[in-house]
Formats: C-alpha cells, structure tokens, sequence
C-alpha cells in the first residue's frame, strides 16, 4: 500500500473515530449539553481541556521552531507552560465562584457595565482570530503534505474542514471527543520521539535521550553544537539573542495564557472552586507529556538533517546529491514548503550558514547554502520520515496535527461565535432575538473567521507557533490584566477597567501592525520585522507585556479620579473569594 | 464567615499565592534564563543545568506547583470553614 492511501485510511479513521463517539455520547446527554464537563472524573476533564488547549502550534510548530534555533526558544516551553500556574493560582477558582459562561460575561457583570462587556468582545474578538490564523496555516501544512498538493490548496481544504467541523457545533461541546483527540495527538507525537530516541541514544525516553550520548560518543547536545558550528551555525545550547526580549517573550506566552478566553471558559463549568484549582494541575499533566518530548524531537531532528544531508560527515568533499535524495525531501518540495538551488552546479545539496561561511565552504567550492526553503511547520511532520520511520508512523503523525488543529479551531470558533451572538447581540444589541436567529448570528460569525483567518493564512505573518505567540500578547495586554484587577482590587471601577483595556489592546495593536502590516495584510507594515527595529529589541508578542503594565498603571490612575466600585459590587468581589456556595453556571 | 476571618483568610491565600510564584518566578526567569550563567559549573548531558530547567525542569516545578496550592487551599478552606 502506498503511503497515500494509508495517510488516507489512517486520518479518514480518526475522523470516523471521533464522529462516533460524538453521536453515542450526544444521545444520552442532549439535555446536558453546555454542562457537558459536570460528572466526569477530573482526569478526563484534564485531557480534554490539554487537547483543546494543544493546538497546530504545540503540535505541529513548536519543536520546528526551537530545532532551528535551539535554547532561545525555551521561552515556547516555559511561557506556554507557565501559564497553567497562574490559571490556577490567580483565575480560574475565583471565576469559576462567580459562575458565568463566557469571559466577557464575567467582566460587563463585574465591571458593572455595557461598555466595558463590548471592549471585551473586542478584544476577544482580536485575539481569537489571530489564534485562528496561525491555527489555519498549520492545518494547511498538514494538508498539503497529506493529500499531496501544494501548500494554498491544503489551506482552503483545511478552511473547508474547520468549517464544517465547526458547524457541527454539539461535537465541540462533548468531553469524550476531546479526550479521543488528546489520545490521538500525544500517541502520534510521542511514537515517533521514541523510536528517534531509540536510533540516536538507545534511551527510549526522549526526555532522558536529550542529554544522552549518541553514536559519536559524546553527549547529543555537544555533538550537535560541534556540527552546527562547522557549518557556521550559531550553536543550540547557547545563548544569543537578546535577553531582555526572552524574559518579556516568556512572560507574555504565561500571562497571555491566562487570558485567552477559549482557556478560561474551561474552568467555569467544574463541578467544584477546588475542582478548578486541580483541573488545571491535570490539564498541564497531560500538556506536559507532549512539551517535555518537544525539545527532544527538536534537537534530534536538527541533527538528522544534517546527517542526512552529510552522510558522510561535513568534513568531506562530498555530500547529499541531489538525485539521490530520499523520498521524503521530493515529497515536501511538491508543497512548495521545502526548496532546493543547486547554486554551484556540482549535483549535491549543501547546507550550511552562507552569512558567516565556515572554512570549509570555501575549501570545497560551495557557492552558498542550498536548502533554500525549510518551512518550520514541517518539521514534526516530516520527522518519522527523516528518522526513516514505517509508514504508518508518518499516518499516525498527519492524523495528530490534524487533531490538534481542529479541536483549538474548533475552539476557538467557539468563543467567536458565544461572544457575538451572546454577549454583543443578545446582551447589548438586541436583547428580544429569537432562539433561530441566535443560532443563525453564531454561524455568520464562525463563518466569517474562517474566512478572514484563510485569506490572512495564505500568507501568514510567520509561521503557525509565531502568529499563535501574537495572539498571546494581545490576551496579555488586554484581558488579563482586567480579570486579575476585577478579582484581586475591590474597589476597581468601569472606567478604570475600559481605559485599562483600551490602552493594553491598542497599545500592542499598533505595536504589532507596525512591525507584521496593518491588520496582518503583508506588506503595509512601517516598519521591517526584525530585532534591529525593535524598540528595545522587544519583539510585538512580548510587548505584550508592556501593554499589560500600562493597562493596569492607566486602570489605577483612572480610579484615582473616579469614584470607586459601588457597595454592592465590592461585596461580590467579597464573595468569590470563598469557594463556599458555588452553584452551577448560569446564563446571563 | 465574619469580616476577621474572611480577612485572614484572604491574607492567608495570598501569602500562599506569594510563595508559589517566588518558586514559579526562579525555576523559570531565574534558573531557566537569568541564572543560567551562574549555574553553568553543573554540566548535565553536553550542556548545563540552566538549559535543562528552560526545556525540562521548569516544566516539572509548574505541575508540582499547582497541586502543592490545590493541596495547602483545600486544607486552608476547611480551617476557615468555607470548604464546599
């Protein structure tokens, strides 16, 4: 069987997978649907929200992204993980307490006011759809090297699945599904790091093969440092960028995860405030499976790349030539995501840093590096086939990123479509809209993000890990900072928290347009993306953090000149700090 | 609850809240980013110990954080009677 047909049998079988379960869970539990959480054991729970949160970005992007530039990148591991503790500490007891669905529901409530309630639809508005940009060039990556076309194609083939899936709505709503998915995401992510494992340092736990020793005898690590800097690569233990811009990174992905709101929304419908508290210990459990594996399938794969295009070691005269590349490297230049230039003429493929050219690219006529192209994105999944994996390893892996994808999108699609047609139509707009007509503003909108999200997909401002660390700044310097204020200062007003936010949402806006282009349209940015034109050497998703700290200085300096909240909102501030008397969730 | 104990219960939480990010803020900004300098004498697989917490053991400090603070709140609502 050729490996089309069993990436085809092997993805059409996930889906099958999780339509059934979607079907006989639905039929007992119709009338349950939105407290589809309550009664399952907090373990399952904890899955399900790990394969909601794990999107194309963890799965598909991340290890492709620290492979290429190695511990600089940690700030993807520890922000993105990091988070879950201020989730736990700060969040999700107290607005689970409070007992709403969304979290624009929670701040108009708090905050006493309509304005306020339509700044936060704005904000998750932005952020949601930044997510789903980076979601969308990551399911189109899968695509595109799964039913081998090029990588536009696979992107309107992933919009078209997205929207379907989407539509089907109750699918989202259903804990099972999301555990079926978790399931098959972190199998399909950590099969193939094992057996890499297993071939370079005999360890099959990839996070103890990362510091083992390879063939060469020495530890992996200071093998790869030694390649990489033959071929005038900056080397992957070390520290080079600027550290300032990896503090701020790293703390904008940690607070950015607290105030994502399609994060949030999990932590309202637990059983119990205690209950919050240990589902997200649960949910970082299972996270942590796949973000302890991803620096090991990083590293590893970096160092097969360059193996495999040095078989015989960089030192001689001779390497990769390019006809008899392996099948894998054909595979992905049809997608147009993995590219070649033979710039010498001598037939071989050459790969090394042309910038700073070692001695000996000179030494054997090398006219510059020759792997022009090498997509991060594809990296995961082209891992098993670089590692020379069975076929049905590379299925397996297609079948992951196509879960991780759909469960965020979905989502996240989710959130968009609550926040328009609930808390701007229904609770400002028009309050008196009939059942039909909710339903009908909710796939509008989930329609309408697709569709943006494709368009901006096609030419996205990075790769998918990248866009998704953007929408990370955005929920750090606008939601967070009002959550944090509306539990932990009782006398937090409306105006403070809209100015605060305003600020925080604008501030980064501009920041990021400046750099990625106007609404993320390529080419209407002022000014070029990189660190030279950086204030500070801050890059736009850390300046996240900037905007943060302005939205909470502007929030305390407006409720200096304004009245504080009112009694009777100081005394629910009181009450959800006492987990006593939780009930269940209501609608607004 | 009266005002007292709901007073120190909520200072009770926050102190605890305190000592968790100090833990959270060392094995992440400090081992993992601004500390790695100094604790580069201790060699771990080809590369130092600050390198292991930024891709591994920051990661290991999150969960056990969390369940510590799950833990010691749970004890702390049943000593101010406020547990479910």
């Amino acid at each position: 069987m050729d490996q089309f047909t069993l990436n085809l049998i092997v993805v059409g079988a996930s889906f099958a997978l999780y339509i059934g379960i979607a079907i006989w869970a639905r039929a007992g539990s119709t009338s349950e649907f939105y407290a589809a959480n309550r009664g399952v054991h907090p373990v399952l729970n904890g899955m399900a929200t790990a394969a909601d949160w794990m999107s194309a970005a963890s799965f598909i992007s991340m290890a492709g992204i620290i492979a290429f530039v190695g511990y600089d990148n940690s700030t993807y591991l520890m922000g993105w993980t990091g988070g879950y503790v201020l989730l736990a500490l700060l969040l999700a007891p107290y607005l689970r307490k409070f007992g709403r669905f969304t979290v624009p529901d929670f701040i108009g409530d708090r905050f006493y006011s309509q304005t306020a309630r339509i700044v936060a639809v704005i904000a998750l508005l932005v952020i949601s759809i930044t997510y789903v940009i980076g979601q969308m060039a990551g399911a189109g990556v899968a695509f595109s090297r799964f039913l081998e076309v090029s990588s536009s194609t696979g992107l309107w083939i992933a919009s078209a699945v997205v929207f379907c899936y989407a539509v089907l709505g109750g699918m989202k709503g259903i804990t099972y599904t999301q555990v079926a998915q978790y399931c098959v995401l972190i199998v399909a992510y950590t099969i193939p790091a094992i057996f890499i494992s297993l071939q370079l340092t005999g360890s099959f736990l990839p996070q103890i093969g990362l510091f083992s020793a390879d063939a060469s005898g020495q530890p992996l690590l200071a093998h790869l440092d030694g390649l990489l800097s033959d071929l005038g690569f900056r080397t992957y233990t070390e520290h080079h960028s600027n550290t300032l811009d990896m503090v701020l990174f790293t703390l904008a992905l940690m607070i950015g995860t607290a105030g994502l709101p399609h994060v949030i929304i999990r932590f309202f419908t637990v059983p119990k405030v205690s209950d919050a508290r240990a589902s997200a210990g649960w949910a970082l459990v299972f996270i942590a499976l796949l973000y302890t594996v991803a620096p090991a399938v990083g590293a590893m794969a970096r160092l097969n790349i360059i193996n495999t295009i040095y078989p015989n070691g960089i030192d001689g005269e001779t390497s990769l030539s390019y006809a008899d590349q392996p099948q894998w490297m054909s595979n992905w230049e049809n997608t147009g995501l993995l590219a070649f230039e033979d710039k010498n003429g001598d037939g071989m493929i050459q790969y090394y840093n042309e910038a700073n050219a070692p001695a000996i690219a000179a030494e054997n006529g090398w006219a510059g590096n020759e792997m022009t192209t090498f997509n991060r994105d594809i990296l995961v999944l082209a891992n098993p086939e670089i590692a020379g994996l069975p076929g049905w390893v590379i299925a397996l892996i297609a079948a992951g990123g196509l879960a991780a994808a759909l469960s965020t999108a979905a989502g996240l699609l989710l959130a968009i479509s609550s926040a328009v047609s609930h808390d701007l139509i229904k609770s400002v707009i028009n309050p008196g809209i009939s059942e039909k007509g909710e339903m009908l503003a909710a796939r509008v909108s989930m329609a309408i993000a697709i569709l943006i999200a494709t368009l901006l997909g096609l030419n996205p401002p990075g790769f998918a890990a990248q866009v998704v660390a953007i929408a990370f700044g955005l929920a750090a310097a606008s939601l967070f900072p009002t959550i944090m204020m509306g539990i932990f200062s009782k006398t937090m007003n409306s105006a403070g928290a809209v100015a605060g936010m305003l600020v925080g949402l604008l501030v980064e806006m501009v920041y990021i347009f400046t750099y990625v282009g106007w609404f993320f349209i390529p080419g209407t940015n002022m000014l070029p993306n990189t660190a030279d034109n950086w204030l500070f050497g801050i890059q736009p998703a850390s300046f996240g953090v900037v905007a943060a700290i302005l939205n909470f200085i502007v929030a305390y300096i407006v409720l200096a000149m304004t009245k504080p909240a009112p009694a009777e909102i100081q005394d629910l501030v009181e009450s959800i700090r006492v987990p006593r008397g939780a009930g269940a969730a209501q609608s607004h | 609850m009266s005002d007292k104990s709901a007073t120190a219960y909520w200072a009770a939480n926050i102190r605890l809240i305190t000592i968790c990010l100090v833990v959270w803020g060392i094995v992440s900004f400090g081992f993992g980013i601004l500390l790695r300098p100094l604790l580069s004498g201790i060699a771990i697989g080809g590369t130092d110990l600050g390198f292991w917490f930024a891709q591994q053991g920051s990661i290991l400090t999150f969960i056990v954080l969390i369940f510590f603070y799950a833990a010691r709140m749970n004890a702390i609502d049943r000593e101010f009677g406020v547990n479910e």
